[in-house]
């Protein structure tokens, strides 16, 4: 079968069959959409991108408040336009590696507390300077400064020394991280000239487009970079434009209307109606983003480890990601890493939907009364539907909860890690050890469940230390059914990325670490004539 | 009776300034109670301890806000409306375009809705309660009582989508060619006719109605002038008053109520940039906004005022 679909997808990609005729045929050969659609794609990058255009994507995530200067990177605009005109020391790949960018050479020390990168050669800023390890690490220190508001600080806080070795830098840190490349890739590590310690927001890095329109909340554009290094790989359209539409109708008919050839952000309630709408294609991606229900595991009354369960048990995960994702995800099992990670272990036992069992722990926890839950709009699409459907699902078991719905402006600086117990979403982090690191340990900045446990902390910190991978994973496995069985997490759902582009783009290629291909899409995709 | 007339327009102006002094104590005060702070709202979900302590230093959170307030007001007065918090980028220049695009929708839109109003209601009054009338009362008052979204939505997906006529994105920015401008905003500018022209037209309608009840417009009948002429040359002029007054009114809903119009089409106004700054607490162009919206009510009432005092003569002399 595998090589008849092939055979087709290849007569596609030189224009002798059409797309559609070639999704009948694969459909004829009991073959799913979405995998004749990867088939397509890896044909046409196969067949070769081509260059020319003006590609534009419509994006929800840019307001008049963004800056082009990389620390205070936020939503997905900036990210994604970020993407294009920055470089990066190291970049992940959709199988979850690292590819290195900048660096073109990453050695540690055996205790992997020592970490050098050697920066390429040859690589050039839009200002015509040469990319040197010192402005490599000049841009460490500025995201490392205690001054600054970058939002990578907190990677960067484990930092003890940096300095430039020839062309190395060499990066020493305060403990054993086996995981620091992947850190690297952190969106906001855009390498700029002297680290952008002059000029922040000058747009001026070594991707594969140059700023040359940035009205913020407005547009954002560049065009092809002529020295980019890497030329054959990225920067294939002439220019590339995109428009900031924050109204998810709109969105979706200037992608029906032509005006844009991608979109970000297709909403799941509308996926299937734009799903048929003629030359529109759907890119959906399972990544490692989640929705959370979020209890304070010191907080009454939910420092009661018997009340944590029945609400954990109360949780119908299959109808949520039903009806609240309409299919478009997986349901979580209460720890925040799935198979999209490296080192995920994958025969930790499904948390299913008991009543009864929720009943029982309820009723052994020797509360009394409604919980009361926060949520809002804003604390990820459907918010306030899940937390009606939790409402009944919980009522089935016995438990009254009552929802209070919460303004969304102000949102997160007065109920998210404040209000004991809350609805909420995270985006995925690289590795494992920057998910528990990030919201997991009791040190941690974003520790929103409240929970401390010293047994927990000492093995992350352990894991984050051994080489070994087996003995690594089986620690990430301890960690996961800590948090799954004692913390405060009820995670019902890991979202998928769905964003939209028309067939005049090719070279599209799922990538579970964001939506946007990772923010590469404006960058590697390319027009078909 | 000229320096009368100019000393009522002085008062009105005095008058104005104030109540825009009281307008800005008003927004300073609103900024103050919203809930969370600049510096959280700005590093957001992401927000570390550290980061948010060090913004707080660096924009001056920690000072009263009397000591805010004043050293603001001394800024606008002086013409400087200060930095984002934010961006960093000076609030003029970012403003400037926002508000010329603004203004350039809102000209747009009312150029062809005050005539259009006025012509249709003037004709409604000329045949007024037969089928002419009832036809433009009833498109008139569907046309406003529909939300402008779904307006705008149904002009999306009929006149951009399916015909693709005009683009269903407003977006325009500097250097763009007038025509392509003008292409741009054809279809926000049709939604905003639409959500404007009912009230004005309505409003003109019952105006001229009421004046020609008067025994003045019998007796213009009864010499045999054409009831065309007797609208123009008796009715009209005496109703001006109130159709100023609400052809101003919905000239500044046109430049301060249009977030919705604004994010449905994309288009770059002030609206859409106010609601951003106020999402993440930037308080100086929140106010700055402010400022500038209340200044365009009140300029625009002002002028209402002075017309309708100039339109009738028994206001010039209060009791």
């Amino acid at each position: 079968m595998s090589q008849e679909l092939k055979y087709l997808s290849r007569h596609v990609a030189a224009g002798k069959l059409s797309r559609r005729d070639f999704l009948g045929r694969a459909a004829a050969l009991g073959v799913t959409a979405s995998f004749a659609n990867t088939l397509l794609s890896s044909a046409a990058r196969a067949a070769g991108p081509q260059k020319g255009g003006i590609l534009k994507a419509g994006m929800q995530g840019g307001e008049a408040t963004n800056s082009l200067d990389p620390a205070s990177f936020l939503s997905q605009v900036p990210f994604t336009f970020g993407k294009s005109w920055g470089e990066y020391l190291v970049a992940l790949t959709p199988a979850g590696g690292l590819e290195n960018r900048i660096a073109e050479e990453i050695g540690a020390s055996d205790d992997a507390k020592v970490w050098t990168f050697k920066i390429r050669d040859g690589v050039e800023f839009h200002n015509g300077k040469t990319v040197t390890a010192d402005d490599v690490l000049a841009t460490l220190e500025r995201h490392s400064n205690e001054d600054s508001k970058s939002g990578a600080l907190g990677i960067m806080k484990g930092i003890e020394s940096m300095k430039v070795d020839g062309k190395d830098v060499v990066v020493t840190l305060k403990e054993a991280n086996a995981d620091l490349p992947y850190l690297m890739a952190d969106y906001h590590l855009i390498i700029q000239p002297n680290g952008g310690k002059d000029e922040p927001d000058a747009g001026i890095s070594a991707g594969p487009y140059k700023v040359t329109v940035n009205e913020p909340g407005v547009r954002h554009g560049g065009e092809r970079f002529a020295n980019y290094w890497q030329g054959d790989r990225m920067g294939f359209a002439d220019q590339i434009e995109i428009i900031v539409i924050n109204d998810a109708t709109a969105r979706t008919s200037a992608l029906q209307g032509g005006q844009v050839h991608l979109i970000n952000r297709v909403e799941p309630k509308i996926v299937d109606l734009v799903k048929r709408v003629p030359g529109v294609t759907i890119r959906n991606v399972s990544g490692r983003g989640h929705y959370v229900f979020i209890m304070h595991c010191n907080t009454a009354p939910f420092d009661n480890a018997d009340l944590r369960m029945a609400l954990k048990y109360a949780m119908n995960r299959e109808d949520m990601v039903e009806k609240i994702l309409r299919g478009y995800g997986s349901v979580g099992n209460d720890f925040p890493i799935n198979g999209a990670y490296p080192l995920f272990s994958d025969d930790i036992e499904q948390r299913p939907y008991d009543p009864d069992k929720a009943a029982f722990h309820f009723k052994k926890s020797g509360h009394d009364g409604p919980v009361l839950l926060r949520t809002s709009d804003v604390a990820f699409p459907g918010a306030v539907d899940a937390a009606q459907l939790y409402q009944q699902s919980c009522a089935k078991a016995g438990i009254t909860i009552d929802v209070k719905r919460e303004p969304g402006d102000g949102y997160w600086s007065e109920v998210w890690n404040k209000q004991p117990f809350s609805t909420s979403y995270w985006g995925g982090r690289p590795t494992q050890d920057q998910m528990y690191s990030t919201a997991y340990l009791s040190s941690a900045d974003w520790n929103d469940t409240r929970f401390f446990r010293e047994d927990f902390d000492k093995l992350i910190i352990a894991a984050r230390a051994e080489l070994d991978e087996a003995k690594r994973k089986a620690m990430y496995r301890d960690a996961a059914l800590m948090v799954r069985d004692d913390g405060g997490l009820i995670l019902p759902m890991f979202n998928d990325f769905i964003d939209a582009s028309t067939d005049k783009v090719d070279g599209w290629e799922p990538h579970p670490a964001a939506e946007m291909m990772d923010g590469y899409a404006l960058a590697k995709c390319w027009l078909t004539a | 009776m000229g320096s009368s007339i100019a000393t009522l327009i002085a008062q009105r102006i005095a008058l104005g300034v104030l109540l825009l002094l009281a307008v800005s104590v008003l927004i300073f005060a609103g900024t103050q109670i919203l809930p969370g702070d600049v510096a959280q709202s700005i590093l957001g979900n992401q927000a570390t301890p550290e980061a948010l302590a060090n913004l707080r230093k660096e924009l001056g959170l920690n000072d009263p806000a009397i000591v805010r307030y004043f050293a603001w007001l001394g800024g606008v007065l002086t013409g400087d409306l200060g930095t984002a918090l934010t961006t960093r980028q000076d609030i003029a220049t970012t403003l400037l375009p926002r508000l010329w695009n603004t203004l350039f929708l809102a000209f747009w839109a009312a150029v062809v809705s005050v005539p259009l109003a006025i012509i249709l209601g003037l004709l409604a009054v000329r045949y007024r309660n037969g089928p002419i009338d009832k036809a433009i009362s009833g498109f008139a008052l569907a046309s406003t009582s529909l939300p402008e979204f779904f307006v705008g939505y149904l002009l999306i997906f009929f006149v951009a989508v399916k015909l693709q006529w005009f683009p269903s994105i407003s977006t325009v920015y500097d250097g763009m060619p007038l025509l392509s401008k003008l292409q741009a905003i054809v279809l926000p500018a049709t939604v905003l006719v639409l959500v404007v022209l009912a009230h004005m037209m309505r409003m003109t309608r019952a105006a001229i109605l009421n004046v020609m009840q008067s025994a003045y417009i019998e007796t213009a009948e009864l010499k045999g002038l054409s009831a065309f002429d007797i609208i123009r040359k008796h009715a009209f002029p005496n109703a001006i008053a109130p159709i100023v007054n609400v052809v101003m009114l919905n000239l500044a809903f046109l430049v301060v109520g249009v977030v919705v119009v604004e994010v449905i089409f994309v288009y770059p106004g002030l609206g859409q940039y106010l609601v951003d700054h106020v999402a993440k607490r930037d308080v100086p162009v929140v106010q700055a906004v402010g400022l500038i919206f209340a200044a365009v009510y009140i300029s625009l009432n002002i002028i209402a005022d002075i017309t309708a005092i100039l339109a009738n003569p028994r206001l010039r002399h209060p009791k």
